[in-house]
């Protein structure tokens, strides 16, 4: 078998400037089951896809909540995603006790940006086998921030990571302009739409194997807390694609008319 | 609780030579008193705790609303889905800190297990928190507060190093001597008895019976305004926090600002 | 002779007094910084409709001493806050600095999310508890004035030992028993703070300044007053207290070497 010399550890470069170990942590997020995220004006919402590793076992953790303002889908290693999420957690508390106000989203993904960026460039150290997609709310309004395990972060207006996540991506990318302008519930909607585009022909989204976390600005101007939505929580949400996806259809009956 | 801060080395009529064993520190400036009153009463289905909102620091009142009775395991700022209550009384720098800290524990509690703190295990844990500061303890008196396994009102009273029990009832603080008594012969009906039921020892006490959550609260009122009327470090407002079932229910009465 | 063998060959406490063995202690931690050295005295503030004024003189005293007669003891910070700081002057100097790093590591994150008064005081009470329960006190009482999360109007105090309390009206030292009534008596707790206009509050600090200023031997008549409004903050510098009358002074009988 081709033995690459280059990926013993996460701090050699290969001569074409690229770093194995890194890579192939990238390829653990891509094995992951597939997370959604998406953002409009007022919320930000994240949507994943659980999967049950055997018959007999009980479905994974896909989104955790972080704090009331905060939560994370993860696509890749689940025990990897537990140590940032914890890291996140005691940072969040800690901004709370120090400050009394809840942690910028952007300062708590640089924070984890950096541990994972530390963790390529010290021998002996393992990159997180994990990609995360963090969605909060603060001072600014709502946020999705990528984060991956080369340390790169970025604020995205949607986007998904996982397996089969091209389908997701390529149904954000065509939906993009409506997002902006959805509703709370809409949105949702619309993530839901995403993560089924990623399933194989035999599947379909089920109250097990869904989650849905919505975090953003409530009517009153304040806060509207992180809400996970699993089991028979998520019916409502399933009702309201259906009805939707009806009355796409229905559209597109008639504009076939119409030409 | 004086005789905590009056500890003073130095003051023996003896005048050793050689070097006294001391505190690590010099505990006496670290603590002040800033007064006030707390009181925590069980029924069957609800707990109340209370406490009066004046904050004073020897003859000054600092302020006249300085909450002594939080909420516990809830969202910072609107306290939402809290379970527990705690009040404090005492050294309020202190009581802010052990609240916090308790606050935190009970929120990675219930991240890391997914599912509430009971208030037993809450109770317990507050206990060794107190403990762990044995020899530079939070000056404070805690009652904590909340709904058992059974659903049926729970409170525990602790001292400053973390000594506890479940009661029925507890008031700590400044006028915790005026109101103790008050609660022992209203809630417990210590020394009450049934006219006529007996001479000398066949004399049958009166015995104690879940109270309606009305009773309890104008029980709770009628403490705090005769502690106002004899202790100056009591006033202003009183707080009333009350657990059941369907949630915390805050009550704001004012209290005499003299 | 007593039982006492540690007292067997030393001076008698019956002829010579009691023995202040606290020279003799060599155990325990170092104490030079469990009191203060050169002090501000007072800091008063008030909330008006739309927000806080507050004022503290310019001297920093050392002992009886008026050391240093231009001292700021009023600090902005960003366009969120001002605090004003009674206590050392030198551990004055370090929460400066302390907040100044804040400040700067701040505004690396330019949009949104600034901290407003109400995390700064928070933030400070912590330093300070911190502080006291290592036994290393910061001999300070300060307060923090500005605007919460909410735009509202927000006043609050942290002293040396981490204890914190917020009404409408704060003072700190000698201003507790001087100022307070006053301000009390001028903006009772029926008046809600939205009747109170910022004249009226800059009149009750002024008015309080002097006050102090007659009966606070460690004040001084120059003064820093600052005010916070959703507009922003002015400070202003070098005022003197106006108006003085000392005509009061002839009427006071009972102190020191007086003959009549």
């Amino acid at each position: 078998m081709f033995r690459n010399n280059y990926d013993n550890d996460a701090v050699t470069f290969s001569p074409q400037g690229r770093i194995f170990q890194v890579e192939y942590a990238q390829e653990a997020v891509k094995q992951g089951s597939v997370v959604v995220g998406l953002v409009n004006k007022t919320h930000a919402v994240l949507v994943g896809l659980k999967r049950n590793a055997e018959e007999l076992s009980s479905y994974q953790k896909k989104i955790i909540e972080v704090d009331s303002h905060m939560g994370v889908a993860i696509a890749g290693l689940a025990s990897d995603a537990r140590v940032l999420s914890n890291y996140m957690k005691q940072q969040c508390l800690g901004s709370r006790m120090t400050y009394g106000r809840p942690l910028p989203v952007n300062r708590i993904v640089s924070q984890i940006a950096d541990r994972a960026q530390t963790n390529t460039q010290q021998y002996g150290k393992r990159p997180y086998g994990v990609g995360l997609l963090v969605a909060g709310m603060d001072e600014a309004g709502p946020h999705l921030f990528e984060f991956q395990p080369s340390g790169m972060t970025q604020e995205m207006l949607a986007c998904a990571i996982g397996a089969r996540s091209q389908m997701a991506r390529t149904y954000l990318e065509r939906n993009l302009d409506k997002l902006e302008e959805s509703s709370r519930d809409e949105l949702i909607t619309h993530g839901l739409r995403a993560l089924k585009e990623t399933l194989s022909q035999d599947k379909e989204l089920t109250v097990d194997n869904t989650s849905v976390g919505v975090v953003g600005l409530a009517d009153s101007g304040k806060v509207e807390s992180f809400k996970l939505y699993e089991g028979q929580q998520l019916l409502p949400l399933f009702e309201a694609l259906d009805k939707s996806d009806a009355s796409e259809t229905k559209d597109e009956e008639t504009m076939e008319v119409d030409s | 609780m004086t005789s905590l801060l009056s500890h003073n080395p130095h003051t023996n009529s003896i005048g050793y030579s050689f070097a006294q064993p001391t505190n690590a520190g010099n505990t006496e400036h670290s603590y002040t008193d800033n007064g006030g009153s707390v009181l925590g009463i069980t029924g069957k289905d609800f707990a109340v705790l209370a406490g009066d909102t004046r904050s004073t620091s020897g003859y000054n009142i600092n302020s006249r609303y300085v909450p002594k009775v939080f909420k516990i395991g809830g969202e910072d700022e609107t306290g939402k889905d809290a379970h527990i209550l705690l009040s404090v009384v005492g050294f309020a720098a202190d009581g802010l800190a052990l609240k916090e800290r308790l606050d935190a524990v009970v929120k990675m509690y219930k991240y890391q297990h997914g599912k509430p703190m009971g208030v037993r295990a809450c109770a317990q844990r507050l206990s060794t928190i107190l403990y762990q500061k044995r020899f530079f303890p939070y000056y404070v008196q805690a009652i904590l507060a909340g709904l058992d396994e059974e659903g049926k009102g729970a409170l525990y009273g602790y001292d400053p190093v973390g000594s506890y029990e479940r009661e029925q009832c507890r008031s700590a603080g400044a006028a915790s001597s005026l109101i103790m008594p008050f609660l022992d012969n209203q809630v417990n009906l210590k020394n009450q008895y049934i006219p006529g039921s007996g001479e000398g020892h066949a004399l049958a006490a009166r015995k104690p019976e879940p109270m309606s959550r009305e009773t309890v609260e104008q029980l709770v009122r009628d403490a705090f305004t005769s502690a106002v009327e004899r202790h100056i470090e009591v006033g202003d407002g009183l707080q009333m926090l009350v657990i059941t079932a369907n949630g915390i229910e805050e009550i704001y009465h004012p209290l005499k600002k003299d | 002779m007593n039982h006492f063998p540690g007292t067997w060959g030393r001076p008698r406490d019956d002829v010579y007094g009691p023995y202040d063995s606290s020279y003799l202690q060599t155990t325990g931690p170092k104490t030079h910084t469990q009191s203060p050295a050169v002090t501000g005295t007072s800091v008063i503030a008030v909330k008006f409709k739309g927000g806080v004024a507050i004022a503290a003189d310019n001297l920093a005293s050392y002992g009886s001493l008026a050391r240093f007669t231009d001292v700021k003891r009023l600090r902005k910070f960003g366009d969120a806050a001002v605090i004003g700081f009674s206590g050392d002057v030198s551990d004055m100097q370090y929460i400066d600095r302390l907040l100044e790093s804040i400040d700067i590591r701040e505004n690396y994150s330019a949009h949104g999310n600034q901290l407003n008064a109400k995390n700064l005081h928070t933030y400070l009470s912590k330093v300070l508890y911190k502080r006291r329960s290592d036994f290393n006190p910061l001999w300070n009482h300060i307060l923090v004035a500005g605007f919460d999360s909410e735009k509202k109007p927000f006043l609050s105090s942290a002293d040396l030992l981490g204890t914190t309390f917020s009404a409408p009206h704060l003072a700190t030292g000698f201003g507790a028993h001087l100022a307070i009534p006053i301000l009390r008596r001028l903006f009772p707790e029926e008046r809600s703070i939205e009747e109170i206009s910022k004249e009226e509050a800059v009149s009750a600090l002024k008015d309080c300044l002097k006050v102090l200023w007659y009966r606070d031997a460690r004040s001084m008549d120059k003064y820093s007053l600052a005010l916070i409004t959703q507009d922003g903050i002015e400070v202003h510098e070098d005022q003197q207290i106006e108006a003085q009358n000392w005509a009061f002074a002839e009427s006071i009988k009972g102190y020191g070497a007086q003959t009549v």
